[in-house]
């Protein structure tokens, strides 16, 4: 039998699972959003070890890193690794903003009109 | 700032044994992170469910059936209409499933090496009995138990011990480290009961029924170095584990074998001195239970000290919000006995094995654990129920000699 680590970690536990919210797509939702808030704070703590080490060795002082203040072409680049992630974040607000003032047909629609034209 | 006391130990605390896992810095992160988000679910806002109930839950029961909710099923059936409840047990849920999941990551990317590593305590050594004929009962089949995939008893690869690392290298996540470094704090609590109990008492042989990784029943077979320790249970990939985690913490009294506990005959009567269960009763049925009870009963010998550790019951006395609360994982974790175990009269079970009210007692044990490392057990309002490194425990001394032949003459 060949082992996927990757799925197998995973895997489902027998024993059907409780619905807890009204939609289930609401219950996949807060398992992905509870997977990334762990990734972020796993990220969290590894950058935490970093800046330790490179206090105690000596390389960078975690007063430095308090103390350090990006000069104003580091701070664009900065500002815009932000602005990104707010973007991607955001892109399904923004495509329903959109859609609110665009007026479309449905796919079903057009299918049946390429049918027919 | 004074210091919270709510952040439970960094993973990087849990001892290592011989054949635990090998932890890189994220995986250690990740437990970190689950052992502090499981803190704040039970802790703080655990507190939320009661608020909810009291609030609007019951309230709207009142107002429609005209009387207060009967017993814990009415309750948690109108909790799991209740948003903040539903919210709460859904992030509860995934906790659990996180858990399993980074555990089995972090044994599967190592499962071979860990296999070898088992092998050599393992080798050689008639205290490890497999007996591949023993079967998975149903009530460990049924589900699998804890959401751990595979429950305690399936291989990912023949011989692995999968099962069994994965159970040991999570527990810190789920209790907080409240079990201790080697979670092991229910087993050294027996070692300090037992040594302030009856000082000086040594048995001669000791029957541990369930004993899964052998997390409890180590201390005590270190403690009694003289005293011949079985422990049992039905599943191979746990107890592989369990007998190489025994030997490389020194402790080479313990024979694990793979045995159902509801047929002891491989025992004659009276052969132990000590027939214990630690946080087991939960997993079996409404028939095995007595079975297994009135199994150990007749494998005690006259005098000798049958012990079950678990988790409070479900008393008259206790409020009815908190049997629901306490209710959870039987219907959210996988823990289908776990309701029904927990209204069970156990002395009244002792009892019909032969072993008399009057001779039974009950305490309440906590978790002994380094307190300098690991936090103490919370209680009341912010415990974490069901998983509360405290228990009750059943306990009875076999009657012995004149008492016996009485009890037997009065039967007749």
């Amino acid at each position: 039998m060949s082992i996927d680590p990757l799925i197998l970690a995973g895997a489902r536990a027998r024993g059907k699972r409780p619905a807890f919210l009204e939609l289930p797509e609401s219950d996949r939702l807060l398992s992905m959003l509870m997977a990334l808030a762990s990734d972020v704070a796993v990220m969290r703590e590894r950058l935490d070890t970093v800046e330790r080490l490179l206090d105690t060795k000596g390389v960078v002082t975690r007063a430095d890193i308090e103390g350090f203040k990006p000069d104003r072409n580091a701070a664009y680049e900065r500002g815009l690794l932000h602005r990104e992630l707010v973007a991607r974040l955001m892109r399904g607000v923004q495509q329903d903003m959109e859609a609110l003032v665009e007026a479309e047909q449905s796919l079903e629609d057009i299918s049946l009109e390429l049918r027919d034209s | 700032m004074k210091k919270r006391d709510d952040i439970p130990p960094d993973y990087r605390e849990v001892k290592r044994h011989g054949v635990f896992p090998e932890v890189a810095h994220d995986e250690a992160a990740r437990f970190n992170f689950l052992a502090n988000l499981n803190r704040h679910v039970a802790g703080v806002l655990g507190a939320g469910n009661k608020a909810a109930y009291e609030t609007r839950v019951l309230p709207a029961f009142v107002k429609a059936e005209g009387r207060a909710p009967k017993d814990r099923f009415e309750i948690r059936h109108a909790m799991n209409r209740d948003p903040y409840h539903r919210f709460w047990s859904a992030m509860k849920r995934n906790s659990m499933e996180m858990r399993q999941q980074a555990g089995r990551a972090m044994v599967l990317r190592q499962l071979d090496d860990l296999g070898v590593k088992a092998a050599a305590l393992n080798m050689g050594q008639d205290t490890l009995e497999l007996h591949p004929e023993v079967a998975v009962p149903r009530y460990q089949a049924a589900v699998d138990i804890h959401c751990m995939p595979g429950s305690y008893y399936t291989e990912a690869a023949p011989g692995d011990v999968l099962a069994g690392a994965n159970y040991d290298c999570g527990i810190f996540a789920t209790t907080g480290g409240a079990l201790g470094g080697l979670t092991d704090g229910g087993g050294q609590a027996l070692v300090k009961w037992i040594s302030e109990a009856r000082p000086g008492w040594v048995p001669g042989r000791v029957l541990d029924i369930g004993c899964t990784i052998g997390h409890n029943v180590v201390p005590l077979a270190l403690a009694f170095p003289e005293t011949e320790f079985w422990a049992i249970d039905t599943a191979a990939p746990s107890l592989r584990y369990a007998h190489a985690r025994a030997r490389s913490l020194g402790a080479t009294n313990i024979r694990f074998v793979q045995m159902n506990a509801e047929d002891l005959s491989r025992f004659p009567d009276g052969h132990f001195d000590w027939v214990q269960t630690t946080m087991f009763l939960h997993e079996l049925s409404g028939k095995a239970l007595p079975r297994i009870i009135a199994e150990g009963a007749r494998v005690l010998a006259p005098g000798g000290l049958m012990l079950h550790l678990e988790q409070p019951a479900y008393t008259e006395k206790m409020p009815l919000f908190e049997q629901f609360m306490r209710d959870w994982d039987a219907f959210n974790n996988n823990e289908p006995f776990w309701s029904a175990m927990h209204s069970l009269d156990i002395p009244a079970i002792m009892d019909a094995a032969g072993l008399p009210k009057d001779h039974q007692f009950s305490i309440r044990v906590a978790a002994e654990v380094d307190p300098d490392i690991f936090p103490a057990a919370a209680s009341g309002s912010e415990e974490d129920y069901g998983r509360a490194a405290a228990w009750d425990a059943y306990g009875v001394w076999k009657p012995q000699g004149d008492a016996l032949k009485a009890l037997r003459e009065a039967a007749e």
